[in-house]
């Protein structure tokens, strides 16, 4: 039995919301910036949506601090559903959620704070977590990475200070395989799951496209990291379905219609009452639509 | 009297007595050894929560306290040798020096990262470079470097309780053993609040010949040069600001005005350095008030090497000083 079947169906139809409103803000990103709306760039996380919606779940929204990167959209969205601060930031208007000042990858608000430099937040994170232990707080820290991510040495120094001093922190890697244009299998020697084991992170590998699984793992390990003050990884296997950033995708049809099979919310969808599903699918696509015509100003 | 050392523990102390949210981290920073230099001497007995030694990450424990400035702690970081702070250099360009502006303004980073530069100790190449130029000019960060008469404990003290954004805070180090007291005519400034710029002057009617516009480690030169060219009855201001970024310009065009001649002088190489900036800063108020163009002074554009005398002739010193003065009157 799947962990997915034992959820309560309207607990899983939330999830499905919830990733489901990702995609069509991230679809909608994409189709402002092929039309030119939007500029610079924006890296989305379709086929990740999962790991944002199943990780996230597991906090306690108002205390507990998430750091994220460059892919963060879909972390933001989970974290406070705000899609009308994040499309008015990604727009530039003054009224995003950072003044249109960090856009796409530099996105703040509450507790949740993302940054375009791979691997610069996990000792940023460190340190929150040490915040929160010194303030005796009981407030978990996770910190987004993907694979590409994992070959930064500023990892390995948050790994080791982490483990050293005992801190309440998630690392949760999100391994979709691409780094860029590079496979990770190109840019890595040795084992991705294993290797924060050696500085005392036990780490704990589980398919990432199944939502109800990420979470139930996630909720399991952060309540491991609140009581016992001591640092976890979470490595979610999953794919990047869409490019990099913008056109940039020179991957074989192939293989992601391999994965297109695989994908998170497709598979959900099955599990759930289809008419519920249509008219949740289609609520989301109007209220998305309406944000974007109201900040579109037409 | 108390050392430029002393001023900096008692910095430090009366930072972490005063304000619980201040943490001290860095290399060998506890007790009984206390610092590489001995800045923290002391101060893990007295505070042995606050004051924290970290593994050999640069770039990770400045991360670190990043993050702890973030939520609400004040963190005081030691990067044992200046030369190490390219290893930081990323949490420092694109975490810390970013996060309050780039998130516009809904978060501050109150974090100070201390650390000794400058040469002189025959440490070679990497152990004794004056790096503070690679951060002048980065938006969103101040870098202070007190001399020896800066009451360097009270600027350290307002860096850490009062400044809300982060400080790159450089300790010359053949300042540590230095008293703080000097008999020479002082003028204080405070232009920019909390960083107050010092005027030393060798003679007490009358204008200066020339003035010597310098920071940190210089002070060790230019103050027994001053009593020199007093006997030579030559009269010289030397100013030294102790923001070097922001600069404190009207100070300076105040002290550029009383005089045709000025100099400035620097322990980092030349070469898009802080004299260059602030030669152009300057020409743009004094160019027709000038007697001569400004001389500049710095560190040849070499490695730095480690025999003493090959280490002499790099770097500046009262010699050359007192030369590229002598040069300038003629």
């Amino acid at each position: 039995m799947l962990s997915s079947e034992r959820l309560d169906q309207d607990i899983l139809h939330q999830f499905f919301r919830k990733m489901f409103h990702i995609r069509v803000v991230e679809e909608t990103l994409l189709d402002l910036f092929a039309h030119g709306v939007i500029g610079g760039t924006v890296h989305t996380c379709l086929g990740q949506e999962a790991v944002a919606v199943g990780v996230i779940s597991a906090l306690n929204v108002e205390t507990d601090i998430i750091c994220s990167n460059h892919r963060g959209h879909g972390h933001f969205l989970a974290y406070c559903g705000d899609t009308r601060s994040l499309l008015a930031e990604i727009l530039g208007h003054p009224t995003g959620v950072c003044g249109g000042i960090g856009g796409s990858q530099h996105l703040q608000k509450k507790n949740f704070y993302s940054n375009g430099i791979l691997g610069g937040m996990s000792p940023v994170a460190t340190g929150m977590a040490f915040a929160e232990k010194l303030k005796g707080s009981g407030a978990v820290v996770v910190q987004f990475m993907g694979d590409g991510a994992m070959a930064e040495g500023a990892v390995y120094e948050a790994l080791n200070i982490a483990a050293l001093w005992n801190l309440p922190i998630m690392f949760a890697v999100e391994h979709n395989q691409y780094a860029q244009s590079t496979h990770w299998s190109t840019q890595h020697s040795g084992s991705l799951e294993q290797r924060s084991e050696a500085f005392g992170v036990p780490s704990f590998a589980i398919d990432g496209n199944d939502v109800a699984g990420v979470n139930e793992t996630a909720q399991r390990l952060i309540n491991e990291i609140r009581t016992q003050s001591a640092p976890r990884l979470l490595f979610m296997h999953t794919y990047r379905l869409g490019p990099h950033s913008k056109g940039d995708d020179l991957r074989d049809q192939e293989e992601l219609d391999h994965h297109l099979q695989r994908e998170p919310i497709s598979r959900l969808r099955e599990k759930l009452d289809q008419s519920l599903v249509a008219e949740t699918e289609q609520l989301v696509r109007q209220q998305v639509s309406t944000l974007v015509s109201d900040l579109r100003g037409n | 009297m108390a050392s430029y050392l002393a001023g900096i523990q008692a910095g430090l102390e009366n930072a972490l007595t005063i304000n619980e949210k201040v943490v001290v981290l860095g290399e060998d920073i506890v007790d009984p050894y206390g610092g590489a230099f001995k800045a923290t001497k002391g101060l893990s007995t007295k505070f042995p929560e606050r004051v924290i030694s970290t593994p050999i990450c640069e770039g990770g424990f400045t991360g670190v306290a990043v993050g702890m400035a973030l939520r609400g702690f004040r963190p005081v970081v030691e990067i044992m040798f200046g030369d190490f702070l390219t290893l930081c250099t990323d949490q420092i360009v694109n975490h810390m020096a970013k996060f309050p502006g780039m998130f516009n303004g809904q978060v501050d980073v109150p974090l100070v990262i201390r650390t000794p530069m400058g040469g002189g100790r025959g440490y070679g190449a990497t152990h004794s470079q004056s790096l503070e130029k690679m951060f002048l000019g980065l938006p969103g960060i101040r870098v202070v470097a007190p001399c020896h008469i800066h009451s360097v404990g009270d600027i350290l003290q307002h860096a850490i309780l009062t400044d809300n954004d982060p400080v790159l805070f450089i300790e010359n180090k053949l300042l540590y053993p230095l008293d703080q007291h000097t008999h020479i005519l002082i003028e204080q400034t405070d232009e920019i609040p909390g960083y107050p710029t010092v005027a030393l002057k060798n003679f007490s009617s009358g204008k200066p010949d020339v003035t010597v516009i310098a920071y940190g480690g210089m002070s060790r030169e230019l103050v027994p040069l001053l009593d020199k060219l007093q006997i030579d009855e030559l009269n010289v201001t030397a100013v030294f600001p102790s923001s070097l970024w922001p600069v404190p310009f009207e100070t300076l065009v105040h002290y550029g005005t009383q005089c045709e001649r000025l100099v400035i002088c620097e322990e980092g190489s030349t070469g898009f350095n802080w004299g260059s900036e602030l030669a152009v800063l300057l020409y743009d108020k004094l160019s027709n008030k000038l007697a001569a163009p400004i001389v500049r002074l710095a560190a040849a554009s070499q490695v730095i090497p480690a025999a003493r005398r090959l280490e002499t002739e790099a770097l500046v010193n009262a010699e050359k000083i007192e030369n590229a003065i002598w040069e300038l009157m003629s």
